[in-house]
């Protein structure tokens, strides 16, 4: 499978944050009118207006305090539900070249809530007026031979966007390295998305969706639910 | 920093302490992280647990300011263990000079203290001198006087029982940092310490550096890659601006500001060139005399002569035995002593300790001039909280500047690269660069002296003022001037040098007034072959440890790593085999050697090893610390105010009524000069303020924030000031995650965001239960709009270290209470 991919490396993420900014600056989105809530996580949450959030968790593992730093975003799904269940491709397509997964205008016209729920990450918000929003991999910017924003603005090497075998073998390099120090250190879904995390504990400490949430059935079966069904509602829609 | 950025990655142990590297210096972490990649390991000691702990290996916490315990135990564990480098202890640092009979140390005090004055005379720390007037020396380091011997002495009473009691540090925690940064002691590992407020900002802020130095002494850790002393610099070019003299006590370049008594040039260079009588000794600091005087050239130019001295009497002279340091100024200012201020590049109202004793005093001046990009808590002081602007007379400019991107020029950074900059964007509407203000402001000051005459018109009247081309200041003829310039024809080392040349190094300065350098340090950074900082050569130097010698340029004469000669042996090998920093390469014959060469990084000095390769000792040899008088490094530091040895003192504000340190009944640092206004009050051992607190900043703001909170991108990640608590103390008080709440200092009171987090702990100290906060001070009441945030430093006190002056905002005693 050719295409593009991130490895993001959790285990080196110091939080600076500079990725958030970057992709706000990137995108020329609004900053969000926020308050301090006893966290320095901030905004609260996603939103139209925020494509990328870093998590912060304090947990106790072992008895050893850990601050686990997460950069939520879209994961652009190998088989992306999001895309299925729209069954649009004025809305919703994969972009071929790099297999981002782009959310247009159009998406004005789904059932956004229908949309959201499909996410097994829980990632795209919308605008007052039912359209759609995520991060688009920095799609201009990579057609243009750039590296995403947040990737070129990372300091310390947790960032990473490549050719997706590349970001396969890398994620896989330094797994095998970090496990050492860290024996519970995963990669998370690296077969079904295109963001490829790495973490040194169990990813719900990190964020409710760090891995998918797909309850009883992987993002296969849910996949193929979609395109099974989809016929049935898209008449019913059109009664 | 000794070393620099890059060089972060060659380290095999890195202690972060007294910063907080991954937020404060987030690029660093670029560095940090390979070095942990090839097996690095960080250790990270804080109050609180931060960003930067979470990516320790070994992380322990501290008291707020109880460094010197923690390290003196780490000196006595080296000492004890015998984990010493022995042979660079013996031969490169004065642990083998004998010590005075008149040097003692009891009940917390050093000889020579005069109670009434808090000051030392420094005399009685003297070293023996032979007869020839050279320090006395044990190379056994068995000798009961000498420094070694001392400084086990000193020692002996940090046993990490106490040291855990006085920190409240777990014993467990603060063996496992002194046994994984003390194996850096082996011949071929290097351990780095990276430090920066956190150390400076107490009133035993100079010892805490000193105390770490004297560790990285004792295990051969300066000189060395991925070794040194790191002070991260908060900002992008106060490396700079301090070579070039910010602070009140120096010239450019580190020579002294001139003492009233130092009533001539003469004495002024008797009184500041050091004297050694020992032939091995380079005593670099002799040349003081060529640096002075081709600093005066450039000053004055063709008005400075022999017979003027050069117009040394034009430049102002501190009185002795005073200090004029930012709390001296606004001391001075409250009391209504100063007329008027320049505030440029500042905003001091949310920068400076004991805030609210600031903007009462600003309210005291006739004029003040603020040039910067945005207004600020300084420039509105008049219209602040808590002010009443009919009843204040202080007439206010504002000067718009340029950002640093619509300006050429360079920046220093703290690895002592001097980096040009060319110019971006040009400057928006009206503003100005610096450099255009400062020029315009003194033609304007030269015309009203040549036309009002007035008070001493020498200095203005005289000074060389010619850095204008078509009409706008000219960064390069700046910079040029501080390389400097062969003044007239002459010869220099057998070679002739042309009238109006740039000088090649600051080895050919002159004190006959035929040379010119507006800062010795910086004389190589632009010469007839170029800008140097301009460089951007992307190759690596011959031993391939990140010098990048030909990416801009760095001081001294492109020195990466400072005290390099230290980093090999007497024979001028390295002790390192794979990261060498510089290598003795010359030829050999019968066991000596017969040409000169060495290797790697320009070599501090570039004279032959101390030996032969057949062990015979050679007379055109150097000690490897040239900048020393002695040619030695200083684990007994008998220059500093407070001491040759670091003492464990307590903060002037702390929750303990004794000194904990066993013979020490000084709670404070006896040094230290206590400011006297009615506005100077402290709370210690209060049962009113029985909180330690430290102030700090976060990533996404940039020191007061004046440049970031108007920035809504970064105000959203961080819009609020907050103070850090434990969840035990907020129990306690019954405060709840989120609320507004109030801390108090004796000084002030601001109302915070309260943080309820693990990241904090209360301690046990002398079997007691002592909490810590901490409150950034990147906020201010202008920028977010809703004026509600302000600045951390409305509760610090004014009290500053004895040898700087820096404020003790890392330290002082507060209260937390439901708003």
């Amino acid at each position: 499978m050719g295409g593009k991919s991130f490895f993001i490396d959790t285990s080196i993420c110091t939080a600076c944050r500079g990725c958030q900014v970057a992709c706000k600056q990137w995108h020329d989105l609004p900053a969000e009118k926020t308050i301090n809530r006893g966290t320095h996580e901030n905004p609260a949450d996603l939103s139209f207006d925020t494509y990328r959030l870093v998590r912060f968790r304090e947990v106790v593992v072992g008895g050893k305090l850990q601050w686990l730093f997460f950069p939520e975003q879209c994961r652009h799904c190998i088989e992306a539900p999001c895309l299925e269940t729209a069954g649009d491709p004025g809305a919703i397509y994969r972009d071929d070249k790099t297999g981002a997964i782009i959310f247009t205008a159009n998406t004005k016209r789904l059932n956004a809530d229908e949309i959201i729920e499909a996410c097994p990450y829980n990632i795209p918000r919308k605008a007052p007026d039912g359209t759609l929003a995520k991060c688009d991999m920095c799609i201009d910017r990579v057609e243009n031979g750039l590296l995403p924003a947040c990737v070129q603005t990372c300091p310390t090497g947790a960032m990473n966007f490549g050719d997706r075998n590349e970001m396969l073998a890398l994620a896989r390099q330094r797994l095998a390295i970090v496990k050492k120090k860290h024996p519970k250190a995963r990669l998370l879904d690296p077969d079904d998305v295109r963001v490829i995390c790495l973490v040194t504990e169990d990813p719900k400490l990190y964020h409710e969706f760090a891995v998918a949430s797909s309850l009883a059935f992987d993002i296969s079966r849910v996949v193929a639910l979609k395109r099974l069904i989809r016929p049935l509602t898209n008449l019913a829609a059109r009664l | 920093m000794t070393n620099h950025w890059i060089d972060i990655g060659n380290s095999d142990c890195i202690l972060i302490m007294g910063s907080n590297a991954a937020e404060n210096h987030p690029i660093s972490f670029k560095y940090v992280t390979q070095a942990q990649m090839k097996g690095a390991k960080l250790i990270n000691v804080d109050p609180r647990f931060t960003r930067t702990s979470s990516k320790a290996d070994i992380f322990a916490r501290l008291r707020g300011g109880t460094d010197i315990p923690f390290l003196g135990g780490m000196i006595k564990y080296i000492l004890d263990n015998k984990l010493y480098n022995y042979e660079y202890v013996r031969h490169y640092t004065n642990a083998c000079f004998i010590v005075g009979k008149e040097f003692s140390f009891k009940n917390g005090v050093f000889s020579g203290y005069d109670p009434k004055n808090r000051k030392y005379d420094k005399k009685a720390w003297a070293f023996e001198m032979d007869a020839k007037g050279v320090p006395k020396m044990d190379r056994t380091l068995k000798d009961s006087r000498c420094v070694f011997q001392l400084l086990k002495k000193h020692y002996s009473r940090y046993n990490t029982k106490l040291v855990s009691q006085i920190t409240g540090t777990p014993e467990a925690d603060l063996l496992k940092v002194y046994k994984e940064y003390a194996a850096t002691g082996a011949t071929g590992k290097a351990g780095t310490i990276m430090y920066a407020m956190g150390w400076t900002q107490h009133t035993v802020g100079t010892q805490n550096i000193r105390t770490m130095a004297i560790i990285q002494l004792l295990l051969g850790n300066i000189g060395v890659a991925g070794g040194g002393v790191n002070a991260l610099r908060g900002e992008s070019n106060v490396q700079g601006s301090t070579d070039h003299c910010l602070l009140w006590h120096i010239w450019p370049g580190y020579l002294k500001s001139a003492r009233a008594s130092n009533v001539s040039l003469a004495a002024y260079m008797k009184k500041w060139t050091p004297k050694s009588n020992d032939p091995l000794s380079a005593n670099w600091w002799q040349n003081y005399p060529k640096y002075t005087v081709s600093l005066l050239k450039s000053f004055f130019g063709e008005k400075a002569t022999k017979e003027n001295d050069f117009g040394y009497d034009w430049l102002p002279r501190v009185d002795d035995g005073k200090t004029y340091s930012f709390l001296d100024m606004f001391d001075d200012m409250y009391r209504g002593k100063t007329k008027g201020m320049f505030c440029w590049g500042m905003n001091l109202c949310a920068s400076l300790a004991h805030g609210n004793k600031n903007r009462q005093a600003m309210g005291k001046l006739d004029w003040l001039v603020n040039v910067n990009i945005f207004d600020s808590e300084s420039a509105s002081f008049w219209r602040g909280p808590g002010m009443n602007p009919s009843t204040i007379k202080t007439e206010v400019f504002s000067l718009p500047c340029c950002v640093s991107v619509e300006k050429e020029g360079s920046i220093t950074n703290s690895g002592r690269w001097m980096q040009w900059r060319y110019q971006g964007p040009k400057p928006l509407g009206n503003s100005k660069s610096d450099g255009d203000i400062i020029m315009e402001l003194g033609f304007k000051l030269k015309e009203l002296y040549e036309k009002e005459g007035g008070p001493l018109p020498e200095p203005i009247l005289n000074l060389k003022w010619d850095y204008m081309t078509n009409g706008m200041y000219d960064p390069h003829k700046v910079a040029k001037e501080i390389n400097g310039y062969f003044l007239k024809d002459c010869t220099v080392k057998g070679k002739l040098c042309k009238k109006g040349t740039l000088v090649p190094s600051f080895a050919w300065l002159q004190a006959d007034g035929s040379t010119s350098s507006a800062n010795w340090l910086y004389c190589n950074s632009y010469t007839e072959k170029g800008n140097m900082s301009a460089r951007r050569g992307q190759e690596d130097a011959v031993n391939k440890i990140g010098l990048y010698p030909e990416f801009a340029w760095c001081w001294p004469v492109n020195r990466r790593i400072i005290y390099n000669r230290a980093s090999v042996d007497l024979k001028g090998q390295p002790f390192d085999k794979k990261d060498w920093v510089v290598k003795f390469v010359g030829d050999v014959k019968a066991g000596k050697y017969v040409s000169n060469k060495w290797i790697g990084d320009v070599p501090d000095g570039g004279w032959y090893p101390l030996q032969n390769p057949d062990g015979t000792a050679r007379e055109d040899a150097k000690y490897s610390y040239i900048m020393r008088k002695h040619g030695h490094a200083q684990i007994f530091g008998p220059g500093l105010a407070d001491g040759p040895f670091p003492e464990h003192y307590e903060p002037v504000e702390s929750p303990l009524t004794k000194n904990p340190m066993r013979n020490n009944d000084q709670m404070l640092n006896p040094a230290v000069s206590i400011f006297t206004s009615d506005m100077d009050v402290y709370a210690s051992a209060s049962a009113k303020y029985p909180i330690v607190c430290s102030t700090y900043r976060v990533s996404e703001h940039w020191q007061t924030g004046l440049m970031t909170r108007p920035q809504p991108w970064l105000l959203e990640l961080e819009p609020q000031v907050f103070v850090e608590m434990s969840e035990e103390l907020a129990k306690e008080k019954g405060i709840k995650n989120g609320e507004r709440v109030m801390v108090d200092s004796a000084r002030g009171s601001l109302a915070c965001t309260a943080i309820v987090t693990k990241r904090f702990e209360p301690f046990k100290i002398m079997g007691k239960t002592v909490h810590q906060v901490g409150v950034p001070w990147c906020f201010g009441w202008r920028w977010p709009e809703s004026g509600t945030e302000d600045s951390a430093n409305l509760l610090t006190p004014s009290i500053g270290d004895p040898n700087t002056k820096i404020p003790e905002t890392k330290t002082f005693m507060v209260n937390v209470r439901k708003k």
